[in-house]
C-alpha cells in the first residue's frame, strides 16, 4: 500500500521523463540519419521556445484553476509593437523591453477584469481580450507584417552558441538558455516563495486562502500579469527568430500551451502541477510534431495525434489517482 | 458582571443581511480572556455568521466590534489574525493539495522577507509544525502529508493547529468536535481547557451538550438571528439549554442573565 503510493508519486514526477526518452528512442530508431542530428535538435528547441514560455505562463494561471486564452494574441501584439518601434528608430534596449511590457499590461487588464469587474470565469475575460488584442494588432499593422529587426533585438530569438563544438548553424540556441532561466526562476518562485505557495493554495481551496489572510484578488492579478509577461517574452523570441512582427502570429497557440500544461500533468481544476512537467509537455508536443514531420506524416495527422495524447495523458492521470486512493 | 468589564472581544448591535435574508438582528456578544464561551442555537440560527464577522471574513451590515476596549474594523481575516483572533471553520478551510505544514503556516510563512515576498524557510516551517503538533498531542505520519490524504479528525486537528500556531488571543471554533471520534473529542476539549489556562478567550459552537457542559464557563443561545438567552454554566442545566435551542424558555430565575447589557 505504501509502495503503491510511493510508486504513484514517483510516476507523477518522473513518468513523463520516461515517456520523452521512449519517444526519442523511437524517433532515433525510425530516422537515425535525421532525428538525432544536432541541427534537428537545435531546430526543435528553436521552434518550441516561444511555446515553452507561453506554457510556463499558462501553467501559473492553470494552477489557480484559471485559463488565459489571450496569450496568442498578446504574443502577436508584443511582436508587432516591438517591430514597429524598431522600424521607427527606437533604441534597441527599449525595443526589447516593449514585448514583456505589453505582456504585463495585457495581463494586468485580464487580472483586473477578473477581479474588479468580477466576471464569473477567466475564460470570458480572456476570450474578450483574445479578440480585442488581436484586433489592435491588426489595426496598428493594417494586417501586414513588419519586417527587419536590429540584430540586438533579434539576439535572444536567433543567436546560437556553437562553443567551438558544433559547426554552425548547429549549436545551442540562446532561446534554450532563456527558457531554462525562466523555468528555473519560475520553479523557485512557485515552490519556494510565499506568493508561489499562495497561488497553489488558491488553486486547492480559494476559501482556505482567503481565511488565511491571503488577498486572493491581488494574487490573481499577479498571476495574469506573470502569464502576460511570458507571452510578451515569447513575442520577443518569435520576432527574433522570424526577423519580423507578424500580425497573424500565434493564432490558436493558446491551445498548444494549454495542451502542454495538461500533458505535463497539471490539473485543469487547479492546485497541481510542476514546472518540470510543463517543460516535458512542451517537449512531447515538439517531439511529436518533429517526429511526424521527419517521417513525412501529414500535418493533419499531427493534430489528431496531439489530441489523442492529451486524452491519453489525462486518462493515465485518472488511473494513477485511482491507484493512489486505493490504499 | 466582572467578565463583561474585562471583555476582550465585544460586538454591539450587530446586524447581518444576505440580500433579503436577515441572518443576525441586533446581536450583542462578549468574551473575556481565559473564558470559554459556548454558543448554541438551531441550524441556521446565525452562529457561524456571527463568528465569521468576529474573525473578519464578513463585515457586519450594522453594529460595532470592540477589541481590547477599542472599536475595530476588519477588512479581511488578515486584519483579525493580526490582532490575534483565529478561527477554525466548520468546513476546516484547508487547502487539500498542500501538505500539513504549509496549511498551518499559510499566509504567515516563516523565512526571509524580500520586498513583498517571503523566501520560505521550509526546514524551519516543517520543524515548527512538527513541534507545534507535538505540543497539541496531535499525531500525524509526517508534516509533509497532503491534507487531502487525511481523515476528517486529522483535518480537524490541522485546522486547530493552524489557529493556535501563533499566540492567539481569541480562538473561535465552529463545531470543533462534529467530525471527530469520541477519543479525539476528548483531546480537543482538553486542548480548549489548556488554551483557557494560557489566558486565551475560546469560543466554541457546538450542538453537543456534553462538550458545552465539559468545557465552557458560559453559554449563550442564538435563536433565529437574535440573542435568545445566556447564562454562566453553573447557573443552568442541559435541559434548559436544549430548550433555548428550540426557542423555549423555562421559568427558572437564571434567565435574568439573558440581557447582555
Ligand atoms: N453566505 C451566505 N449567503 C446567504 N445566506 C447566508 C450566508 N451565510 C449564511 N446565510 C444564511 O444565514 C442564516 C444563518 O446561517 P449560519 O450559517 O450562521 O447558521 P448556523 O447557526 O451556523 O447553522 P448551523 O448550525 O447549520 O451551522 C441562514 O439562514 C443561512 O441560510
Ligand atoms: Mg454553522
Amino acid at each position: 500500500m505504501i509502495a503503491n503510493q510511493n510508486l504513484s508519486r514517483f510516476l507523477e514526477t518522473y513518468g513523463i521523463i520516461a515517456v520523452i526518452i521512449v519517444m526519442m528512442l523511437v524517433l532515433t530508431w525510425t530516422q537515425p540519419q535525421v532525428f538525432p542530428k544536432i541541427e534537428n535538435l537545435t531546430n526543435i528547441v528553436k521552434q518550441n521556445a516561444s511555446l515553452a514560455l507561453l506554457a510556463l505562463g499558462m501553467f501559473v494561471v492553470i494552477v489557480t484553476a484559471g485559463i488565459d486564452l489571450s496569450v496568442g494574441s498578446v504574443m502577436a501584439l508584443a511582436m508587432v509593437a516591438l517591430a514597429i518601434a524598431n522600424r521607427d528608430g527606437v533604441p534597441w534596449p527599449l525595443v526589447i523591453l516593449i514585448g514583456p511590457l505589453i505582456g504585463v499590461i495585457c495581463g494586468a487588464v485580464n487580472g483586473l477584469g477578473l477581479t474588479v469587474l468580477q466576471l464569473p470565469h477567466p475564460f470570458i475575460m480572456t476570450l474578450g481580450t483574445l479578440y480585442v488584442v488581436r484586433g489592435i494588432t491588426y489595426l496598428i499593422t493594417n494586417g501586414a507584417p513588419v519586417s527587419g529587426l536590429a540584430p540586438e533585438v533579434r539576439y535572444l530569438g536567433q543567436a546560437n552558441y556553437d562553443f567551438g563544438l558544433f559547426t554552425p548553424p548547429a549549436g545551442l540556441p540562446a532561446s534554450l538558455f532563456l527558457v531554462i532561466v525562466c523555468a528555473l526562476g519560475l520553479w523557485f518562485f512557485m515552490t519556494r516563495t510565499s506568493l508561489g505557495r499562495h497561488i497553489y493554495a488558491i488553486g486547492g481551496n480559494p476559501q482556505a486562502a482567503r481565511v488565511s489572510g491571503i488577498n486572493v484578488d491581488r494574487v490573481l492579478v499577479y498571476v495574469y500579469v506573470i502569464c502576460g509577461f511570458f507571452a510578451g517574452l515569447a513575442g520577443l523570441l518569435l520576432a527574433g527568430r522570424t526577423n519580423s512582427g507578424f500580425p497573424n502570429a500565434g493564432i490558436g497557440i493558446e491551445l498548444d500551451a494549454i495542451a502542454a500544461v495538461i500533458i505535463g500533468g497539471a490539473s485543469f481544476f487547479g492546485g497541481r502541477g510542476t514546472v518540470l512537467g510543463v517543460l516535458s509537455g512542451v517537449v512531447i508536443i515538439g517531439l511529436l510534431r518533429n517526429g511526424l514531420n521527419i517521417n513525412n506524416v501529414s500535418a493533419f495527422w499531427q493534430m489528431i495525434l496531439i489530441g489523442l495524447v492529451i486524452i491519453l495523458a489525462v486518462y493515465l492521470d485518472v488511473l494513477r489517482r485511482k491507484a493512489a486512493v486505493r490504499r | 458582571m466582572a467578565e463583561q468589564s474585562a471583555a476582550l472581544l465585544k460586538a454591539e448591535g450587530v446586524y447581518k443581511y444576505f440580500g433579503a435574508i436577515t441572518a443576525l438582528r441586533d446581536v450583542n456578544f462578549h468574551v473575556a480572556s481565559g473564558e470559554v464561551l459556548g454558543v448554541v442555537g438551531d441550524n441556521g440560527a446565525g452562529k457561524s455568521t456571527l463568528m465569521k464577522i468576529l474573525s473578519g471574513l464578513y463585515a457586519p451590515s450594522e453594529g460595532t466590534l470592540i477589541f481590547d476596549g477599542r472599536p475595530v474594523h476588519f477588512g479581511s481575516p488578515r486584519d483579525a489574525r493580526n490582532m490575534g483572533i483565529e478561527m477554525v471553520y466548520q468546513d476546516f478551510a484547508l487547502a487539500g493539495n498542500l501538505p500539513i505544514y504549509e496549511n498551518i503556516y499559510l499566509g504567515r510563512e516563516p523565512g526571509r522577507r524580500l520586498g513583498g515576498l517571503t523566501i520560505i524557510d521550509r526546514r524551519l516551517a516543517r520543524k515548527m509544525a512538527a513541534e507545534h503538533l507535538d505540543r497539541l498531542k496531535i499525531h500525524v505520519k509526517s508534516v509533509d502529508q497532503p491534507v487531502e490524504e487525511l481523515s476528517g479528525g486529522q483535518r480537524q486537528a490541522v485546522a486547530i493547529a493552524r489557529a493556535t500556531a501563533f499566540d492567539a488571543k481569541v480562538v473561535i471554533m465552529d463545531e470543533p468536535t462534529a467530525a471527530l471520534a469520541i477519543k479525539e473529542v476528548g483531546k480537543v476539549l482538553d486542548l480548549i481547557k489548556s488554551l483557557k489556562h494560557h489566558g486565551v478567550a475560546v469560543i466554541i459552537i457546538s450542538h453537543r451538550m456534553d462538550d458545552i457542559f465539559y468545557a465552557c464557563d458560559r453559554v449563550m443561545a442564538l435563536y433565529q438571528g437574535t440573542n435568545f438567552a445566556e447564562s454562566p454554566l453553573a447557573a443552568t442545566t442541559r435541559n434548559e439549554v436544549i430548550g433555548w435551542i428550540m426557542g423555549t424558555k423555562g421559568h427558572t430565575d437564571s434567565l435574568a442573565h439573558d440581557k447582555v447589557h
